[in-house]
């Protein structure tokens, strides 16, 4: 395998878009990433698209047929939220494997406001949302938030707190669906959605688009001179434990890719810079602190006490906002993530930006469940 | 018009027998005793053993493992309510509705006792096969705190 570097990276605003569709949104991510490397689509010699709920849609194709029909491979991914994530390393295996030497992602999603998501599943024709248990997202990452609280005596403030950091943090990215700061008595008092999380501790659905070119050490060239690696690319899938199959445990899965990615790497969470972690409730990223190795076991409530995982702090976390502010766009998710990343190495953070970026994480959790984790380094 | 019985989820049985109590199953892997919630099986995921997984008769009593109460749900599903996850004596978990008690943080209690009950929880009209309309009653089953 050869080094992979990110050369281009763009992203629509996270927000509303009834007027748009899948392919347009798609395409101006695109467009945006190529631009910013200063080349041109038929540059690219590979199209991912990661999209999850016109996965049957071919807008991978759709996209070429928007912005320039070169005849090249072009292919659909999708993996549930990690259906960005799993694009962006389709096109980094594409590289890395010698196959091409310039490719592109894009992570696209049109939500609309379509409410809860999961299995809120039936059985056998009979619906058994609400009658055994729930199957939707917010009880899902409700449970295995109570779990923690179980294991560690964490308390619902605790994870409030994560809410109110990520919506300080929006306030500083213009792309972020919503940028708006919150108080902790505000995400308190918020409507409960599903104990612990109230309606502030849940990320919005909403619609976006997010793009990187990826492409090999003697390609890239002629294009930049700010190259950002991918210093390794990990997927896993749940691995067999207890109450998997019952309550998906989005810990294991994390914490094996995380294992893997700092090995492959050579790079330990000591060493990063930041984290853009996969908040899609304010449970999710308190769990993930430890998931990731972050802190120690039992230790994640300590650490968003004292403020660590703050703009400011020794390992900042969610700068961008975060999916509870920036957003949603399930297909788009994983690929903002790596723009994040790509945009506090090269120093464009602006206001949000972590000083002195050298290496960021992006991790990302699809249910079912995919976890993929990129390290990138400038 | 008669009344039948159904079970809402095919892991709940109901005896034909009014005598005997309906009862859920499992199906565990011969191999490494690893249980599993729903038929269809094709193997074990835990062992990796390929064949068939013989069905086991679960307990209808548990403990607590951990909860969410459900304030926001899809239209017509009444809440708040408490979704719970019960660990069964038989190494499996089931999800469920914590019934019976306050859907208060407060009143909840990590590793409490719980049984199995089962209620009617809809109804739906249906031909037969003669043509005449019965009524099929849909029975689930819940959890609520136990006795010891």
């Amino acid at each position: 395998m050869r080094d992979v570097y990110v050369v281009g990276v763009g992203m629509i605003k996270f927000g509303r878009y009834p007027d748009k569709d899948v392919s347009q949104m798609g395409a101006e991510a695109g467009v945006l990433a190529l631009k910013d490397a200063g080349a041109s689509i038929k540059d690219v010699e590979m199209l991912v698209c990661g999209n999850l709920f016109q996965a049957n849609a071919m807008n991978a194709q759709k996209i070429l047929q928007q912005i320039g029909q070169t005849g090249i491979p072009a292919l659909n991914v999708s993996n549930a939220c990690a259906t960005g994530s799993t694009a962006f390393r389709e096109a980094y295996i594409g590289v890395a494997s010698g196959m091409y030497d310039a490719t592109m992602a894009v992570g696209v999603e049109q939500m609309g406001k379509m409410g809860l998501l999961g299995g809120g599943a039936r059985s056998g024709g009979e619906s058994v949302e609400g009658v055994l248990g729930s199957g939707l997202m917010p009880a899902v990452f409700g449970q295995a938030g109570v779990e923690h609280m179980r294991k560690h005596g964490t308390t619902a403030e605790h994870f409030a707190k994560i809410s109110v950091k990520n919506h300080k943090h929006s306030v500083h990215n213009p792309l972020s669906q919503y940028q708006v700061e919150v108080s902790l008595d505000d995400v308190m008092n918020a409507r409960m959605v599903a104990y612990p999380n109230t309606l502030y501790m849940c990320c919005p659905t909403g619609d976006g688009a997010a793009a990187a070119l990826l492409m090999s050490e003697d390609k890239l060239r002629q294009f930049t001179s700010k190259p950002i690696k991918v210093a390794t690319s990990v997927l896993t899938s749940d691995p067999y434990t207890d109450r998997d199959l019952t309550m998906p445990d989005v810990n294991t899965l994390t914490q094996n890719a995380a294992k893997e990615a700092y090995e492959k790497a050579g790079i330990g969470p000591q060493d990063l810079s930041l984290v853009e972690l996969h908040d899609c409730f304010a449970t999710a990223e308190l769990l993930h602190y430890e998931n990731l190795g972050l802190c120690g076991a039992g230790e994640a409530g300590r650490m968003i006490d004292e403020g660590r995982t703050e703009l400011g702090g020794d390992i900042p976390v969610n700068v961008s906002g975060g999916l509870l502010s920036k957003g949603h766009p399930l297909g788009a998710t994983g690929v903002a993530n790596i723009y994040e990343i790509v945009t506090q190495l090269r120093g464009q953070g602006g206001a949000r930006q972590v000083e002195g970026a050298k290496a960021g994480l992006a991790h990302v959790i699809g249910l079912g469940s995919a976890c993929t984790i990129h390290i990138l380094t400038a | 018009m008669t009344h039948t019985q159904r079970a809402i989820a095919p892991m709940l049985r109901l005896p034909a027998t009014p005598d005997e109590k309906p009862y859920l199953v499992g199906y565990r892997c011969p191999e490494c005793n690893a249980t599993y919630i729903g038929g269809n099986r094709v193997g074990c995921s835990k062992c990796t053993y390929v064949g068939d997984l013989p069905e086991v008769r679960l307990s209808d009593h548990g403990t607590l493992y951990v909860y969410s109460i459900v304030h926001q749900s899809a239209p017509g599903i009444p809440v708040p309510y408490v979704s719970a996850i019960v660990d069964l004596p038989e190494g499996v978990s089931v999800r469920c509705n914590l019934v019976d008690i306050e859907p208060d943080p407060q009143k909840i209690e990590f590793g409490m006792p719980v049984d199995m009950v089962t209620r009617k929880v809809r109804e739906r009209k249906e031909k037969n096969a003669h043509g005449d309309e019965e009524t099929i009653d849909i029975i689930a089953f819940f959890f609520r705190p136990g006795k010891n």
